[in-house]
């Protein structure tokens, strides 16, 4: 447990130190969600009702930003091998690098998407859910990103691949992060989409950590 | 060579059965378009368009049983290490991604006179359209590597993960279709089919088994041979 | 004539099912002609390795045997 706090804020520490790249995928967020009006008129109606696919549609491509780096560094200055090496179970190891992602991408994400559902001219009331969808369904990102940028580690052109292998598997997180926030917003009961975004979290929260340790260990063979 | 030794024998049996697999799935494919083309009623509400039925469906089957195949090789060469089965997980890959994009060509070719237009987001196409992708991360993931056991290895778990997953994906797809969908389209999976439509679906559906079986085993001779021949090569850098 | 001309037709439907057929055949084939090329090559490939190796290694061999 130590060592998986020790690593967490090891991260920390080092996204602290390079805060431009942690603030560059909000950039993208905001910068990305805030062409779609360019794209299909500023009629307000319309975009109200585009919010919450827009908000999750560009969350889930700014997550993709931060993944290429998430394993790289560590892999190119060997200390992944260390990692690999070490006592604690590898899967602990994915697990905290998944976290510290998460706070340094998801969570700004979430402080951000309210002022996308300002501009979008969003139903305030639906704020609460929104933050708890994206609360239930970033984590989640973050764990499948895990695996895909395990996987891609020493690959060529990892940094394109990595999309491609990880937005199919994010389609489901998408789908009910969605729909729970259009539930709320219809006035319909939200609480079927948000167990299911829960019970994929959880379901990540098992998979990711054991097929990110897997495809870590046959990186460094 | 030991490592050779059981892909030996592979090569031996694959040599034996392939040409009656050949000639059997040549068979199969004959008789079931023959069936389809001229035997099969036209159907009384979607017309002679219900004939397309009999190329979409067979694809759609061959999609999702050549994914369960690499998944089942994948999980094998991650277990136990098999030699031959990562190459089985090679060679499939784009066969399967083949038999998807055909699903949704097909289908596409179908929706038009029977929806009125090439695509709707409709929960079956959308989920062949993701297991298409997924297929293209496979093959890309897989020759990514300069190593091809590295890129065996990292494709075989993706191909878990993402077996893992297809079924998620399915019912999130079949979930978000309920609520956006209206409920207009006339969906395919209408009343039980007639037997005069079923016998040339069952003889194309075999017969797309069978091909794909030889085309396995002629890719996965294929790959074996260039195996070798990588061996071949990296003792002569050796010993020059 | 009048029944191969319907047979065409598909009852209106020709455009859409014989592409569909078409295109199934054509990937099929396709897959099945280039699989057995690459099977093709690599076995000419490996021949040529078998018959040129041996004999590479026997001029190394002869030429260690000079120099020692």
């Amino acid at each position: 447990m130590s060592g998986f706090l020790g690593l967490l804020t090891r991260d920390l520490r080092l996204a602290l130190r390079r805060r431009a790249d942690a603030s560059l995928a909000v950039l993208f967020f905001v910068l990305s969600a805030a062409l779609f009006p360019f794209g299909v008129g500023p009629e307000a109606n319309l975009l109200a009702r585009m919010a919450p696919g827009v908000i999750w549609v560009t969350a889930l491509l700014a997550v993709l930003l931060s993944l290429e780096r998430l394993f790289l560094a560590d892999y190119e200055d060997g200390s992944l091998e260390l990692m690999v090496l070490a006592p604690q179970p590898l899967e602990l190891t994915v697990l905290a690098k998944a976290l510290a992602h998460w706070l340094t991408t998801g969570l700004p994400l979430i402080a951000a998407a309210p002022l996308l559902a300002l501009l979008y001219n969003m139903d305030p009331a639906g704020l609460p859910m929104l933050i708890l969808a994206m609360a239930l369904g970033t984590p989640s990102l973050s764990l499948i990103g895990a695996i895909g940028a395990a996987l891609t580690l020493g690959a060529r052109r990892g940094g394109v691949l990595i999309p491609l292998l990880v937005l199919p598997l994010n389609i489901p997180i998408l789908i009910f992060g969605v729909a729970a926030l259009d539930a709320a917003l219809g006035g319909l009961n939200p609480r079927p989409h948000i167990m299911f975004l829960g019970a994929l979290f959880l379901g990540s929260l098992v998979l990711a950590p054991i097929a990110g340790a897997a495809a870590l260990r046959q990186a460094m063979e | 060579m030991h490592r050779f030794a059981n892909p030996g024998r592979f090569l031996r049996l694959s040599n034996v059965i392939l040409p009656w697999i050949a000639v059997l799935a040549a068979g199969l494919i004959a008789v079931g378009l023959y069936l389809a083309l001229f035997v099969s009623p036209a159907d009384y509400q979607q017309g002679e368009s219900v004939r397309i039925m009999y190329v979409h469906v067979p694809s759609a089957w061959m999609a999702m049983f050549i994914y369960t195949v690499i998944a089942a090789a994948s999980a094998s060469s991650l277990i136990w290490r098999h030699p031959l089965a990562d190459l089985v997980a090679k060679a499939s890959s784009p066969i399967g991604a083949c038999f998807t994009f055909l699903a949704l060509v097909t289908g596409s070719l179908w929706g038009k006179p029977m929806w009125g237009t090439w695509w709707v987001w409709d929960a079956r196409l959308t989920s062949v359209l993701v297991l298409f992708f997924l297929y293209l991360g496979h093959m890309a993931l897989m020759g990514a590597f300069d190593s091809a056991t590295r890129g065996a290895r990292a494709a075989a778990i993706l191909a878990l993960v993402g077996f893992v997953n297809v079924p998620i994906i399915k019912f999130s797809v079949e979930w978000w279709s309920t609520l956006h969908q209206p409920a207009s389209v006339l969906r395919l999976d209408g009343p039980s089919i007639h037997p005069s439509m079923l016998w040339p679906l069952l003889a194309m559906g075999l017969g797309f088994k069978l091909y794909y079986l030889a085309l396995m085993l002629v890719r996965v001779k294929s790959e074996l041979i260039a195996a070798r021949l990588n061996a071949r090569a990296a003792t002569a850098a050796q010993l020059s | 004539m009048q029944q191969a001309n319907e047979f065409f037709t598909m009852g209106g439907y020709g455009g859409y099912v014989w592409p569909a057929f078409g295109v199934t055949a054509l990937i099929m084939i396709w897959l099945l002609a280039a699989s057995l090329r690459r099977l093709r090559e690599n076995e000419n490939l490996l021949k040529q390795m078998q018959a040129t190796t041996p004999r590479r290694q026997a001029g190394r061999a002869g030429a260690e045997g000079r120099a020692s």
